[in-house]
Order: C-alpha cells, then structure tokens, then sequence
C-alpha cells in the first residue's frame, strides 16, 4: 500500500490522466446505458468532477495528496494551452459575421452583470460603494472581483465574497447552460459567440458548452477571455464612480 | 511529425499570453488579459497560412487536434479542483447574486443573437 501511494505520489500527472479516463469512461457508460444518451456523457462527467471537489477544501480534491495531480491537468496552463487548441476547428467566416454580435455582448454582459450584483450586494446589506463595487466585480468573474476589491482597498470578508460569488457563477454556467441551451437558441456558433461575451466566464463558458455541444466551444472561448480584462478595466474606476456619483 | 503541431500550438499560446500580458500592463492591471484569444487568431490565422503554403501536413495537425480532444478530460479535472466549499460558505449573498447575474445575462442571448446574423438558419 506505501509502494502504491509512493508510486502515484511522484506521478501525479500521469495518475490524474488515468483518473479523468475512468471518470470519462464511467460517465460516457451511464449515459448510455441508463440514460439512453439523454444527459451527454461530458455533463455528467463534469457534474462529478464537481461533487469530488466536495472532497477537499481549497483545491478541490487535489487537496488529497494521491489527487494533486489533478490540480496540474485541471490548471490554467493545460486549460488555456487545450482550449487554443479548439481553435483548430473553429471557422473563420463565422467569427467574422459575430463579431461585432460579440463586442457588443462583451460590454453589455460586463454592465448588466456588474450593476445587478452591486444593486443584490446593496438590498442584502452591503450598502457602501466599495463593497457594492467589488461584489458586483466579482459577480463578473472571480479574477475581476478581487482585483477590483484590492484596487479600491476592500475589506477581506468582501473580496473573500466577491470571489465566492464569482465561483458560483462558474459552477452554475456549467450545470444549468445545457439544461437552459434550447430555450435562449444556443445551438449554433453565432449564439455561442455572444453567450461567451454575455457569461465571460471561461471555464464555466467552456465547460458548460463543452456539455451543450463540443463544437460551440471555441466560439464561445474567444469571447469569454476578452470579459474578464473588460471587466478588470470598467469596475474599478468608470463603473466605481457612478456609484459614488449616485451617492453610494 | 506530430510535435510541429505541438511547437506551433506552443508559438501561438505564448505569442498570445505574451500580447495579453502586455496589453494587461498597458492599462495598469497586472493580469493576461485576452491572451488566451489572441492566441485563438494567431492560431487561426497561422494555419490558414501555412496550409495555403502547404507546409502545414495532416500529421502535424494531429498533433494539435490531440490537445483539442484533451480539454474536455482537462475541464473534468479543473471542476474537480475547484473551490466549491468556499463557494458555498461565501454567503447567501453570494449565491443569489451569482445565479442572478448569469441567468440575466443568458437570458440576453437570443436577443443578442440577431445582431449581424442576418440570414438564421434556425
């Protein structure tokens, strides 16, 4: 048994692929055999990624010392490095003709989504504009709340908010996008390219079209990582000041 | 050979991160921002390129279609790895403001849709 642990211990990588293989394979069984393909085997693949991640605390189950390979297969490096792969099968026409669909979206996404979360943030009790800021921040992602939040000299339970808020939003896209996909008409690459701008949250956008249908993703990726830096740059200081503009 | 698929992936990646970071310096965040993009367009660009050159092989694409076929066992293992205790304890202001924001948001998508698409198929 101390062999073993010794073993996957020094090849975390390599006993994480192993790992996400039988994951894959189990879930890609369940929905065929139980489900009759009803659910794709992608969704409930990442749904029980999730619940291991109940596992541990920080890190998700990488905070299991066999599983902290996990933690390198599931990083931002291989994240990004895989999802520029996709580009390979995205065509060039399409993201031509959703362009300015996409800008648009960006900025109206990153709007809606800041003003909503600050206006939450208010009726729930956090009613200064530093606060409301950075709820609202972190509502757009969980990079732009506690960037937002440290610029402006928040306080830590509010940033530690902000980045929870931020979180849910993630795993929320992820489960509810292909339950919801039909109805919002998101089943071509013109759609996917504006619900990246609209959503911007890469894994949550990635992940839940990934369960969706494969072939959105890499509309859906292009848009989603411009959100984040649009964010970045509104809610600190244009979006901050309207707030206070308003007397917050 | 497969790998020069892979290196020219690799270019295209660091090329982006590099123009993302730089760009992130440029208006004063420290953070990439849209390199992961970037890299999409070089990445795009790049083949179209070098197949009209007709450097750019089947099996050197293998070696980028593989990394292409890896990200849905990478986003398992990425859900996996998430923070989703902290998520849940961060509050109830937290969670409502989480789920309302994004559902807002992707209830904007069919309306949203109809800009420049003026031929839907659907």
């Amino acid at each position: 048994m101390e062999i073993i642990e010794k073993v996957i211990s020094s090849n975390g990588l390599v006993f994480a692929f192993l790992f996400v293989g039988f994951i894959m394979l189990f879930s890609f069984l369940v929905s065929k055999k139980l489900l009759r393909n009803k659910i794709p085997g992608v969704a409930i693949a990442i749904l029980i990624g999730l619940a291991l991640a109940f596992l541990g605390d920080k890190n998700g189950m990488a905070d299991i010392p066999i599983f902290a390979g996990m933690a390198i297969l599931g990083g931002s490096m291989f994240r990004d490095f895989a999802v520029v792969a996709t580009a390979m099968s995205a065509d060039i026409s399409k993201i031509k003709r959703a362009g300015l669909a996409g800008i648009i979206s960006l900025f109206i996404g990153v709007t809606i989504t800041f003003f909503l979360g600050a206006l939450i943030a208010y009726f729930m009790g956090y009613t200064d504009a530093v606060s409301m800021t950075t709820i609202g921040a972190g509502a757009c992602t969980y990079i732009v709340g506690p960037v937002t939040g440290g610029a402006l000299g928040a306080s830590s339970d509010v940033i530690a908010i902000s980045v929870a808020t931020g979180v849910i939003k993630t795993i929320f896209t992820t489960i509810i996008t292909p339950v919801i996909a039909k109805s919002i008409k998101l089943n071509n690459p013109h759609a996917a390219v504006v619900f990246g701008g609209l959503i911007g949250t890469t894994s949550g956008v990635v992940a839940g079209l990934a369960a969706t249908d494969e072939k959105l993703v890499p509309y859906g990726a292009l848009t989603a990582t411009f959100y984040t830096g649009v964010g970045c740059l509104l809610c600190p200081s244009v979006f901050y000041l309207f707030l206070k503009f308003f007397g917050f | 050979m497969k790998i020069y698929g892979v290196a020219l992936l690799a270019a295209c990646f660091l090329a982006g991160k590099f123009l993302g970071t730089i760009l992130g310096k440029l208006i004063n965040i420290n953070n990439d921002i849209g390199g992961v993009g970037f890299a999409m367009i070089l990445l795009i660009g790049s083949s179209i390129y070098l197949r009209k050159k007709g450097w750019l092989i089947p099996e050197t694409e293998k070696g980028i279609l593989f990394w292409s076929s890896m990200y849905i066992p990478i986003i398992v293992a990425m859900a996996a790895t998430l923070n989703v205790k902290a998520a849940i304890s961060g509050g109830f202001v937290a969670v409502v403001a989480g789920v309302l924001t994004t559902f807002a948001c992707m209830i904007l998508v069919p309306v949203l849709s109809k800009i420049g698409n003026n031929h839907p198929k659907n």
